[in-house]
């Protein structure tokens, strides 16, 4: 209990005296997971929203997929990164392994899925007839598209919001391909497991416990943007 | 929602562009050891004086023996510090390292619950003192994961004419030296640890020191240089730059006050100076 107790006290006078080393991990965690959320959203709305508009054959395996998808372990994505771009694998020559590239990268491939997923469900949960009403009035199909992912804004960030919950948390993929490097990529998540490992609990416990309160604060912004616009 | 589209891009733009930092450049090392040098805080201390110095960055990569092998063996690594002796003779046989020299050394001590269920406190013998664990069937706590620690700990076994592999007081963390001390810790089970890592958990930990001194508990490190003929990718200049600075005199006195400062003993003996 008063380890607790310790690691609340530790956070706060961490983030109190502001303390340099903390205040980089902790800007590199919201960068890292920033830029992965990010590019995921812009490839995961796309291409949930052509999943659920479009008609192939083939649509229930794909869908099926992506779903799986969501449910990716970290581990496993960081392996398969790893192999892809260390000095001999297939994308060796751009140097990536253990750089900060790496990591958006990793997360990025953890969390399209996951928006992807909640994308397609999002666009197929709206009125089939309000496609037809808007190309009825005389809309051309890409502003009927961007109606439709203005109609679903609200299931969007929260496609968003599970991007990025499940990559700032990520802790297998980031260790893997970042390797924890002390100042370059060393993470909110990483430096928690090596001060477990260095049995200082109390700075994990206070590590951790910023890692939620900055998960709170992307969250809350991003909740108080997608209430505040509520028709 | 105009508003809100504007605002939601411009945060995005901005974290996606502060995303970007420098990249790795030429002047990367990457530098594979084991857990016991990130956990006792050395390598906090002495890599900031290299890469001040040289202008490298350091890439750490703390794993165990084993795997900092692993990654020389594909060229994944530049340099590594490692404590495995028969696998680094292999490593550097096998053409995969070269130039390996010695740096410092401390010794393996097995730790235990205080009340010592298995009568082992003070044995000279490390080999008697396990052969005690497994008739008392007391819990032994086991890296399990070709670290260093892990190739000795198995050595004793085979010195000790068993093989607890499939025991049931016998499990494997399958996790760093810390962390397996904290979990012995938490079940109060016998295992063996590095002295240094065992001096910076000390005063954290209900465990006890119980066996020490035999001549096979030796624990000895040493800093391999990937071989640049066998990987023409590695950074080959760097790796070297760096294993010299392992063995340079200035260096091998901050090994040795590294301990003296932060725990009152000498966590590591420097041995690369004569």
């Amino acid at each position: 209990m008063d380890l607790i107790l310790d690691g609340i006290v530790e956070a706060f006078r961490l983030l109190v005296t502001g303390d340099p080393e903390v205040a980089d991990i902790t800007l590199l965690s919201l960068k890292i997971s920033g830029s992965a959320t990010v590019i995921s959203t812009l490839i995961g709305v796309s291409a949930g929203t052509a999943v659920a508009l479009l008609r192939f054959p083939g649509k229930g395996f794909v869908i099926s997929a992506i779903n799986t998808g969501m449910g990716l372990p970290p581990v496993v994505v960081g392996l398969f990164v790893t192999i892809f771009i260390w000095r001999s694998g297939p994308l060796g020559m751009l140097g990536l392994l253990y750089t900060p590239a790496a990591m958006v990268l990793a997360q990025t491939v953890i969390a399209v899925p996951i928006i992807t997923g909640i994308t397609l469900s999002a666009i197929q949960r709206l009125p089939g007839k309000l496609r037809l009403q808007i190309l009825a009035l005389g809309a051309t199909r890409r502003q009927m598209v961007w109606t439709l992912m203005k109609e679903a804004r609200l299931p969007l960030l929260t496609a968003v919001m599970a991007g990025f919950g499940g990559v700032i948390s990520e802790i297998g993929a980031s260790m893997m391909v970042g390797g924890n490097i002390k100042g370059y990529t060393r993470v909110l998540t990483t430096a928690t497991v090596m001060e477990t490992g260095k049995g200082n609990f109390a700075l994990a416990i206070a590590l951790g416990i910023i890692l939620l309160a900055l998960a709170f604060t992307v969250n809350y912004i991003l909740t108080t943007v997608q209430q505040r616009n509520r028709t | 929602m105009n508003r809100f589209m504007k605002m939601f891009s411009l945060v995005l733009m901005a974290t996606c562009f502060a995303g970007m930092s420098p990249g790795g450049g030429r002047g990367d090392i990457i530098f594979a050891t084991t857990t016991s040098t990130q956990d006792t805080g050395l390598l906090d201390v002495l890599i900031p004086v290299f890469e001040k110095k040289t202008g490298y960055r350091v890439k750490t990569i703390a794993v165990g023996s084993g795997q900092a092998m692993a990654m020389g063996e594909r060229g994944e690594a530049d340099v590594l510090l490692v404590h495995s002796k028969e696998a680094e003779e292999k490593f550097v046989k096998q053409g995969f390292g070269v130039n390996r020299r010695i740096v410092m050394h401390n010794d393996f001590v097995i730790l235990g619950p205080k009340a010592d269920p298995a009568k082992i406190r003070g044995l000279a013998s490390a080999a008697r003192a396990f052969r005690n664990i497994a008739s008392a069937k007391t819990l032994f706590i086991s890296r399990g994961d070709r670290s260093g620690t892990h190739v000795m700990e198995l050595k004793l076994w085979k010195k000790a004419g068993l093989n607890p592999e499939r025991e049931k007081w016998y499990q494997q963390t399958g996790l760093g030296m810390g962390q397996s001390i904290a979990v012995a810790n938490e079940k109060l089970g016998y295992l063996l640890c590095d002295r240094a890592t065992f001096l910076s958990f000390q005063r954290k930990i209900d465990l006890a020191l119980l066996a020490e001194g035999d001549s096979i508990l030796l624990n000895v490190y040493h800093v391999i240089e990937v071989n640049p003929k066998k990987f023409p990718k590695i950074n080959a200049a760097g790796g070297r730059a760096f294993a010299d600075f392992w063995v340079a005199p200035e260096t091998q006195e901050m090994i040795r006050e590294f301990g003296i400062k932060k725990f009152g003993a000498v966590l590591f003996y420097p041995d690369a100076v004569k």
